[in-house]
């Protein structure tokens, strides 16, 4: 499932609904985004994180897809914040769920790697110099190219 | 046909969201880079890197040889930063 919303979300709560009941998952993974407060020797005072509608939400789904293609999950969210937030707060939350751990972490990671170079997002950071739009990282595309072959695994030598 | 901008290329064009209908002669998404360049001083100066800019038509990704159609939605964003 995917969300893109201004509120905050609560990532306990999000993982209980996940999992509550489901008795085939041995393993969950979250990562959570968080704003930093300082940009090289700058401190942010807030980013706002701009995104464009309808594009968006289908990007993070076919992203979605594709770890479910990829990985034997039993289930997985994306939630990604827009609007302004400040130092501290949460932007994006990726959990993965699966029988065994591997399979969750591994397609945890793809997710993020491939929802940072690929979901049409823009962040504007506010300094005490003005505001800028974020440049793109090239050890960003370097962490989602590593996925573009689908990793060699065998379900049933995990754990 | 149906334009958006995003993050610094709607700061540096001053516009969010028009409605333009292209020349003829406009037929894929470089021919169409090159006649919003000539639009004015905030085009040619967003749109002088080609490389900086990501085009999608219709939600897809899209390049510079790909076609557009006048009844497409062309969107123009830098490459992205979000997650």
């Amino acid at each position: 499932m995917i969300r893109i919303q201004t509120d905050d979300f609560d990532v306990g709560a999000e993982i209980a609904r996940l999992s509550s009941g489901r008795h085939g998952i041995g393993g969950v993974v979250a990562f959570v985004g968080l704003v930093r407060d300082m940009v090289g020797e700058r401190p942010i005072e807030a980013m706002t994180l701009e995104h464009y509608p309808g594009m968006s939400e289908k990007m993070l789904a076919r992203i979605e897809a594709e770890a479910r293609a990829r990985w034997p999950l039993e289930d997985s969210l994306i939630i990604h914040r827009v609007g302004r937030l400040e130092p501290g707060e949460r932007i994006v939350l990726v959990i993965t769920a699966s029988a065994h751990r591997q399979a969750a972490f591994e397609a945890c990671q793809f997710l993020i790697d491939w929802l940072k170079t690929r979901a049409p997002f823009w962040k504007l950071e506010e300094t005490d110099a003005g505001a800028h739009w974020v440049a793109a990282r090239a050890d960003d595309d370097a962490a989602a190219a590593r996925w573009t072959v689908p990793p060699g695994r065998d379900p049933e030598a995990a754990e | 046909m149906k334009l958006l901008y995003f993050a610094w290329l709607k700061t540096m064009t001053g516009v969010a969201e028009e409605e333009v209908s292209p020349p003829p002669e406009v037929t894929t998404v470089a021919t169409l880079l090159d006649w919003l360049k000539a639009r004015g001083p905030g085009f040619a100066e967003a749109l002088a890197d080609p490389a900086a800019v990501r085009i999608a038509i219709n939600q897809e990704y899209a390049r510079p040889g790909d076609p557009v159609r006048p009844d497409d939605e062309v969107a123009l964003f830098p490459p992205v930063t979000g997650g």
